[in-house]
């Protein structure tokens, strides 16, 4: 994955210049973490990255592929396909048994029959050890659960790239620490590529890599 | 595969939020229901209007009506001239009143592929004696089983029997309301006398009732031959020909052909009942306005909540596109979401429709000037139900439509971060 010359400009209420031409690269089975100092723009660059805003110059490239210009379809296929997310907030869907939360990715990827992928679902809920939830609903889990049942859902397509956006952020010491150990089961075992955005530097100290932010430019990589 | 989990999106959602889904539905099939009662009780009541008149009126009547001849003498006589003629007072001359070869008429007719039916009939104005009293009336002449044939003529025969009018010589069937004004029973006398003086005793074998008092009032029914005696007229003396035809729109090309043809006059249904026509078509309409708006007011209904679904379901919605669901995908779920609502709510309205209008066919609605009818009348017109289907289902779409849309265009970022 690489982003060339990515700037971002906020017009409101003042434009601002948000992301100044940055430059970075990311290989495949790295763990890397995004820092620095709230309103640096790392989750805005995250948000990029993701392909989920669009609003930016430059260009970033996922596999080898340009994503810029692409149309919404598409890149909404690429999220399906190649990245996975974890958010500071679960953002499971309530309607949803944790089962069904975790297959809905792979349903709309199509890949499988959907045997296979409640079967998968179920593979991915036993590495993250909550497989006994799966046939609850996730209002009815704790907060740390839902943060792995979401890390669940994120692997379900074997994305390229998982992207975290503060995802410890909103839990306790013991959670976190579940949370981080199964991120780095994942880079370690399963050789997944990670990008995580923190503002935790504990956290980003145990990663391979870490990108450090200031004023919209990168000051350390 | 992937129209199936959109489905199941849709249906979760739906019914998370099922008091509300249940609240727009419901509106759908109240809408619907009132739409196909209105309608089909409109439509019931405006057809027993018109039937009151057009079922015994015939679509072409062939009659022959006294007037001034179209070519004078001093028209021929100065044909050449370039001036005008002018001639004043003329008045027309003494002609017999009935139609010249109505035999061979008839039976033209009724071999006329376009004809359903040819009733001849005898207008006769007569006195009914009553005591030292005469009331004025007329006596139709009539063939009873070709009038019951084409003019339902057995619905209106309150009391008797109108065979009797066939099978019993001069028997006379009398309005209702000329009985009660005569006070005579069936079995009964009556004296008639004619213009012409001429006296006659009819035995009274029944009584009808039009729906029209004034019709009641006056005219009674016999059989074309008893008319005939009554007049001292041969028995190929018939005042007016009655023809029904397979399409009532053909009437008024029919009777222009005819009135040139047979050398008579002819008057179609629709030049002699205009008045029928609009009146009919302006309440149809009204029904339909009033029915496409409670439609409209319901697809408001759904609009609302389908809207505030999407502000209740806005992080939903940004967390579908972030793991991959495109805004058509989300489009498409509200879509179905909508679709489903009127569907649903259609389908129980129709239903509902078809009990509430039921339930109207059986109250009781009896009235004098109807004697046929019993209960409110109800057409159960299968158009109406096929509008009112077609109608739910484009309403909560539209309804759903835009709501999809701004669901559609949610920028996922902007909810995820203002978190």
């Amino acid at each position: 994955m690489e982003s060339l010359n990515v700037s971002k400009y906020f017009h409101d209420p003042v434009t601002i210049k948000i992301l100044d031409n940055i430059n970075f690269s990311l290989y495949e089975s790295e763990f890397v973490s995004i820092i620095g100092k709230s309103g640096c723009g790392k989750s805005t660059l995250l948000y990029i990255l993701s392909t989920m805003d669009t609003d930016y110059d430059g260009d970033i490239a996922i596999d080898g592929v340009s994503m810029k210009g692409k149309s919404e379809k598409i890149l909404a296929e690429v999220r399906n396909e190649k990245i996975g997310f974890v958010f500071q907030f679960h953002y499971l869907l309530n309607e949803f048994s944790v089962l069904k939360n975790v297959m809905l990715p792979g349903l709309k990827l199509g890949l499988y029959t959907e045997k296979e992928i409640e079967h998968r679902a179920y593979e991915k809920l036993k590495i993250l050890g909550i497989e006994k939830e799966a046939l609850k609903l996730p209002n009815q889990l704790s907060g740390g659960q839902k943060q792995r049942v979401a890390i669940a859902r994120a692997l379900i397509n074997d994305p390229l790239l998982i992207m975290g956006d503060e995802p410890t952020g909103n839990l306790d010491k013991k959670n976190s620490e579940i949370v981080f150990d199964i991120f780095q089961e994942l880079a370690q075992e399963f050789k997944q590529t990670l990008l995580i955005v923190t503002h935790d530097n504990e956290f980003a100290a145990r990663t391979t890599r870490i990108i450090e932010m200031e004023d919209g430019q990168i000051i350390r990589m | 595969m992937k129209n199936k989990l959109i489905f199941q999106i849709a249906i979760s959602l739906l019914l998370a939020r099922w008091k509300q889904t249940l609240v727009a539905a419901i509106g759908v099939t109240f809408s619907i229901t009132m739409f196909i009662t209105l309608l089909s009780f409109m439509t019931g009541l405006n057809d027993l209007l018109d039937g009151l008149l057009l079922n015994r009126t015939a679509h072409v009547r062939l009659f022959k009506e006294l007037s001034i001849s179209k070519n004078q003498p001093t028209d021929l006589y100065y044909k050449n001239s370039k001036g005008h003629n002018f001639i004043r007072s003329i008045k027309p001359k003494n002609e017999r009143l009935d139609i010249s070869n109505s035999g061979a008429i008839i039976s033209t007719l009724q071999k006329d592929a376009r004809v359903l039916g040819v009733a001849p009939k005898i207008t006769a104005q007569v006195f009914y004696n009553v005591g030292s009293i005469d009331l004025t009336g007329v006596i139709n002449g009539i063939e009873p089983l070709e009038e019951n044939r084409l003019f339902k003529f057995n619905d209106y025969v309150t009391a008797g029997n109108f065979l009797d009018l066939k099978n019993i010589p001069n028997s006379v069937i009398l309005g209702k309301g000329l009985a009660q004004k005569m006070m005579v029973s069936i079995g009964d006398v009556v004296q008639v006398t004619t213009s012409k003086g001429e006296r006659l005793s009819l035995k009274v074998v029944g009584f009808f009732q039009s729906g029209i008092q004034d019709i009641d009032k006056v005219q009674s029914y016999a059989s074309i031959k008893t008319t005939q005696k009554l007049l001292g007229a041969s028995a190929s003396f018939i005042t007016d020909i009655q023809v029904k035809l397979k399409d009532i729109l053909g009437a008024p090309a029919a009777a222009k052909e005819f009135e040139s043809f047979y050398e008579v006059d002819a008057i179609d249904i629709q030049t002699a009942n205009s008045q029928f026509e609009t009146g009919s078509s302006v309440r149809s309409l009204i029904s339909y306005a009033v029915g496409i708006t409670l439609l409209i007011v319901a697809g408001f209904g759904i609009y609302n909540i389908l809207n505030m679904m999407i502000y209740e379901k806005m992080d939903s919605i940004a967390i579908l596109k972030a793991v991959g669901f495109s805004g058509g995908d989300v489009n498409k779920i509200f879509i179905s979401i909508a679709l489903s609502i009127g569907i649903f709510g259609g389908a129980m309205g129709l239903l509902g429709g078809f009990g509430l209008s039921s339930l109207i066919d059986q109250i009781p609605f009896n009235t004098d000037s109807l004697p046929t009818v019993k209960t409110y009348p109800i057409n159960y017109n299968p158009n109406f139900y096929f509008i009112g289907g077609i109608f739910s289902i484009i309403t909560t779409y539209f309804a759903g439509y835009f709501p999809a849309r701004k669901a559609s265009s949610i920028d996922p970022v902007v909810i995820i971060r203002g978190k």
